[in-house]
């Protein structure tokens, strides 16, 4: 996400950061650097303009330029601008205290709004509202109608429509009403993709928003928006009075000018973000961890909910039971990486490290996830008396494991090796010392292992 | 000198310009793009426009085998422009909608095949392997096909447009973009980066939702629609 604009920021504030002492001279370089990477990731000129101006005279206020660490200081502010820039702590829906949440979606043809639509859904369905139905109002495009009913109906959610022949308008309000009947929790709103200059349309949006007095108006936004984004978030806040941005298509490679520049202009915050293909690929937006991300700063606030999400509090207690009592065995072992790996593809998760930004090597290597699949077929082809206790795994044992796995014997024994030590070391933890480095750097295999006698 | 810088980016924007070649047959058109940039709605209109202009047969497949309702989408189309639909189910192989529509197209001596395939991020490895995949199958069993590869840009979109085009050339060998939703107040400016860095011209602009509204590309009224204000 937004890995070029990240990168040329990353670049200007270490340079900033190396220095000892910043003059006035280095902190204009560095806005000039600032300046250039926010033009090249699509940021409307004018908001460009004033987030620099802003930056600079922060970065010139006497307690940076005297401080002892003033590179520290101005990566701090960059990291607060950029927050605000994108809508300080995040925001949240506003729901309705009695009857349906209704909730309007807006925006250009093809930003995404009917998949928008159904992930919302399915995300309102996982935050407590129990009961969300959907509202068929594109009957325009063609299919669309059946598009609507066929996500709806994969994340359960209802779907009103009424074939592609009644008014848009009335629709809505008829869906209202069976909402308000059957007692549903929400009620979201697709619309037809239309243009901002499209006047007739949008006269029928503000007519839909009149009549069924949406709690929560959303403009969808395609996160690879030029400098346009500014003018259509312009004429849509006029029209439909949005309240707010669902971001979308953000796990392509755009640079982040319309994420950078919605919010400044408008003054509406980005709610949502909408990063792939499945519809469970939709998050609340956080412009403070995204900042961080770009920043190269990380995102270990999104990682600990993921693995929240993910990780089952009372197996985790039985874990570390486990741990103290150094009963700690391959079965456990594969439950731990079956659930690292539910939170999704290994290279998201690195993406949210602190610094795995700057480390370039990693960012390119795609995470080698037929190295997981391997420890855990060969992890699965144990006996269960096997993965309690490894040291039983002998010569036809390790040969039969190989084959089961379709690896080699080499393989079983490797993991067995690195097992070991990660026992060893937790023991080392349990016992409340820090583990050395020699130790992890032998466990993960990834560092200076003594070169290998083999080769 | 506004004269004269209309004149340079129009021949910028003209760069490697040739008109879609529908002489062999079947004639095969292969649509390719980022999700949303209007793919199925442009192939209804190039249907309609070939049918009607050139009072050829045209058979549309619905390669998008994943997004729900995509065929409907395109059925519809079809039916508007008075075109073939050949389909298959939801979550089929898109190369084999590709091929029994092309098979189908020689059985009954249509004109022209145009190739729906579903949207994808362009930095989407696997998928973007699969749309090679999907050409390799028309090529084999029909080879030099497809004879035109069309890559819909929308004209809202930005500086990642080059991104786009330069993805998507590498996999599938594009001949030429269509510039989609020039209707608004995008302008599009991005497909003079195109032309000048990867010699990838704009064929066709899309200007609306209606079947008429495909024109063939003009640099000159590009170019001054650019600088106007």
């Amino acid at each position: 996400m937004f890995d070029q604009l990240s990168d040329r920021l990353q670049a200007t504030l270490s340079e900033v950061r190396s220095r000892g002492k910043l003059s006035e001279s280095d902190v204009d370089a560095a806005m000039r650097e600032i300046r250039l990477a926010l033009l090249e990731a699509d940021v409307n000129f004018k908001v460009v303009k004033g987030f620099t101006k802003t930056l600079k005279e922060r970065c010139l206020g006497a307690d940076v330029l005297g401080s002892l660490d003033p590179g520290q200081q101005v990566v701090k502010i960059v990291n607060e601008e950029l927050t605000g820039l994108m809508g300080g702590t995040g925001s949240e829906l506003a729901m309705s205290s009695s009857g349906p949440t209704v909730i309007l979606m807006a925006g250009l043809q093809g930003s995404g709004k009917t998949t928008a639509c159904a992930k919302l859904a399915r995300f309102l369905r996982e935050n407590g509202s129990k009961d969300v139905a959907l509202a068929a109002c594109d009957v325009y495009r063609p299919a669309a109608v059946d598009q609507l009913v066929t996500v709806g109906g994969r994340v359960g959610a209802h779907v009103y429509e009424q074939g592609t022949d009644a008014d848009p308008v009335e629709i809505a309000a008829w869906a209202l009403d069976r909402a308000r009947e059957e007692r549903r929790d929400a009620l979201i709103v697709d619309t037809a993709g239309r243009l901002h200059v499209d006047q007739d349309l949008m006269d029928e949006l503000a007519r839909i928003r009149k009549r069924v007095k949406p709690h929560d108006v959303l403009l969808v936004v395609d996160a690879m928006t030029g400098q346009d984004a500014v003018g259509v978030a312009e004429s849509f806040a006029e029209a439909a009075e949005f309240d707010g941005v669902v971001m979308t298509k953000l796990d392509g490679d755009a640079r982040g000018g319309a994420a950078l520049s919605v919010k400044a202009v408008t003054g509406k915050p980005i709610l949502f973000a909408s990063t792939g293909e499945k519809l469970e690929a939709f998050d609340r937006f956080h412009p403070d961890r995204m900042a961080s991300r770009i920043l190269g700063m990380g995102d270990v606030l999104s990682l600990i909910e993921k693995a929240e999400q993910q990780i089952d509090e009372r197996q985790a207690q039985e874990l570390e039971q486990k741990l103290r009592k150094n009963q700690f065995t391959l079965e456990d072992f594969l439950q731990q990486l079956k659930q690292v790996r539910k939170m999704g593809p290994l290279s998201g998760i690195l993406g949210m490290l602190p610094g795995m930004g700057a480390m370039k090597q990693l960012k390119n290597a795609q995470v080698d996830e037929s190295e997981l699949d391997r420890v855990e077929a060969i992890i699965l082809s144990m006996t269960p008396e096997e993965r309690v206790n490894p040291g039983l795994i002998k010569g036809s044992r390790r040969k039969r494991i190989a084959n089961g796995s379709g690896t080699r014997p080499q393989n079983v024994n490797q993991l067995i090796k690195q097992f070991d030590q990660m026992r060893k070391l937790m023991r080392h933890m349990a016992s409340g010392k820090a583990p050395d480095a020699q130790q992890l750097a032998q466990m993960t295999g990834t560092a200076p292992r003594p070169r290998a006698r083999r080769r | 000198m506004r004269a004269r810088l209309i004149e340079i980016l129009a021949e910028v924007a003209a760069t490697g310009r040739a008109p879609i070649d529908l002489a062999a047959e079947p004639a095969v058109l292969l649509m390719v793009g980022v999700n949303g940039t209007g793919k199925t709605t442009t192939i209804g209109k190039i249907a309609w426009h070939i049918s009607r202009e050139f009072g050829l047969s045209v058979i549309l497949a619905a390669a998008d085998t994943y997004r729900a309702a995509a065929a409907e989408q395109l059925a519809e189309w079809a039916q508007r422009a008075g075109a073939e639909l050949v389909r298959g189910a939801e979550g089929s192989d898109p190369g084999a909608v590709a091929f029994d529509a092309i098979e189908s197209a020689c059985a009954r001596g249509a004109d022209v095949v145009i190739v729906d395939t579903a949207g994808r991020l362009h930095t989407q490895g696997e998928l973007m392997d699969e749309l090679a995949k999907v050409r390799r199958v028309i090529d084999k069993q029909l080879p030099g096909a497809p004879h035109e590869t069309l890559l819909s840009i929308d004209a809202t979109t930005g500086q990642n447009g080059l991104r786009q085009a330069k993805v998507f050339a590498e996999a599938v060998e594009v001949d030429g973009v269509v510039l989609t939703k020039l209707d608004g107040t995008a302008k599009g400016g991005i497909v003079l980066a195109i032309a000048d860095e990867l010699g990838i011209p704009v064929k066709l602009i899309g200007v609306g939702e209606t079947l008429e509204d495909l024109r063939p590309f003009d640099p000159t009224d590009f170019a001054n629609a650019l600088l106007a204000d």
